[in-house]
């Protein structure tokens, strides 16, 4: 395997979806190779890191917008008078 | 309050009592996602306003399909899938784009032989976990996002944010699963490369010695 295959593959390794015979190889190259081990090592940290982010803040007064536009439509859709 | 949110009563419950006519259950699910979906939708857009905008319309089609949600996905993906679609209009409609799907204007440039090889590779000084504690490494993140190009932003935003698989994906953004794939390794690969640069340790950067392509073991 060379350092483009293995970054072709890269999301199915990390994943851990990647096919077992390529597995090995992806593995057998990261051990002679540095730089790929870091890159990957790189690549684990930057998804963890964004999936414990922080979400956005709901403004206080959208939250209030937006419960009142529901109430609206649930009177429209579920109080019509006959 | 009637409203506040109960995490023992599951998605499911408040579903169906939301189905039987009781609104206090639809507005339990929506305090529980309103802030995952503006988040979502304020990354996508990068304007308040519209990700205000999707996110209301968001929960109004919700409200107002509630009766087709059979459960086949999660409610929470299901909801996802609706502000990503949304989203997607404003997109279109920002780039003039009303006719032409996403998928059909950028296809071409997505294959994996124009992949851009790693260029700044090096061991970060800290792990994640500490960095998470620090307050100013969101804003460190939220501005490497922005600098994606939004094809590559979304793919990453609903497969590594929002923990929605690949298949998932791929549906929620009209896009094939070959096609996502690549999006999201060009979006992971650019996000590592800009966070690598700052967070990475001057004294333990790996120079590659040889060409990319030609290294084999």
């Amino acid at each position: 395997m060379k350092c483009a295959e293995l970054l072709a593959t890269l999301n199915e390794y990390v994943d851990g979806t990647v096919d077992p015979a390529i597995c090995e190889e992806f593995e057998k190259h990261m051990a002679g190779c540095n730089p790929c081990q870091v890159v990957v090592d790189n690549i684990r940290q930057t998804i963890t890191l964004f999936k414990e982010g922080k979400p956005y803040d709901l403004p206080i007064t959208f939250r209030q917008r937006l419960h009142s536009a529901l109430r609206q439509r649930w009177r429209e859709t579920h109080c019509r008078k006959p | 309050m009637t409203n506040q949110t109960t995490p023992e009563v599951s998605d499911t419950d408040l579903v169906a009592r939301a189905k039987a006519g009781e609104l206090d259950a639809f507005e339990t699910l929506t305090n529980r996602y309103a802030q995952r979906v503006y988040s979502l939708t304020l990354r996508m857009l990068r304007q308040e306003q519209d990700a205000e905008d999707v996110t209301q319309q968001t929960f109004l089609s919700a409200l107002e399909n509630l009766g087709g949600f059979r459960g086949d996905a999660s409610f929470a993906t299901w909801l996802l899938r609706i502000a990503t679609h949304a989203a997607l209009k404003v997109i279109r409609k920002r780039k003039g784009l009303d006719t032409i799907s996403l998928e059909a204007a950028t296809e071409e440039a997505d294959s994996y032989g124009t992949i851009p090889h790693p260029e700044y590779i090096a061991d970060w000084r800290q792990s994640p976990e500490e960095l998470v504690r620090k307050h100013e490494i969101q804003r460190l993140l939220d501005d490497a996002l922005a600098k994606l190009d939004h094809k590559h932003r979304l793919v990453f935003l609903l497969r590594d944010i929002e923990g929605m698989s690949v298949k998932e994906t791929a549906e929620a953004l009209g896009l094939s699963e070959a096609n996502t794939k690549v999006r999201l390794l060009r979006a992971r690969l650019q996000l590592r490369e800009q966070l690598t640069r700052i967070l990475g340790d001057p004294d333990r950067r790996v120079v590659q010695t040889h060409p990319p392509t030609e290294q084999e073991h």
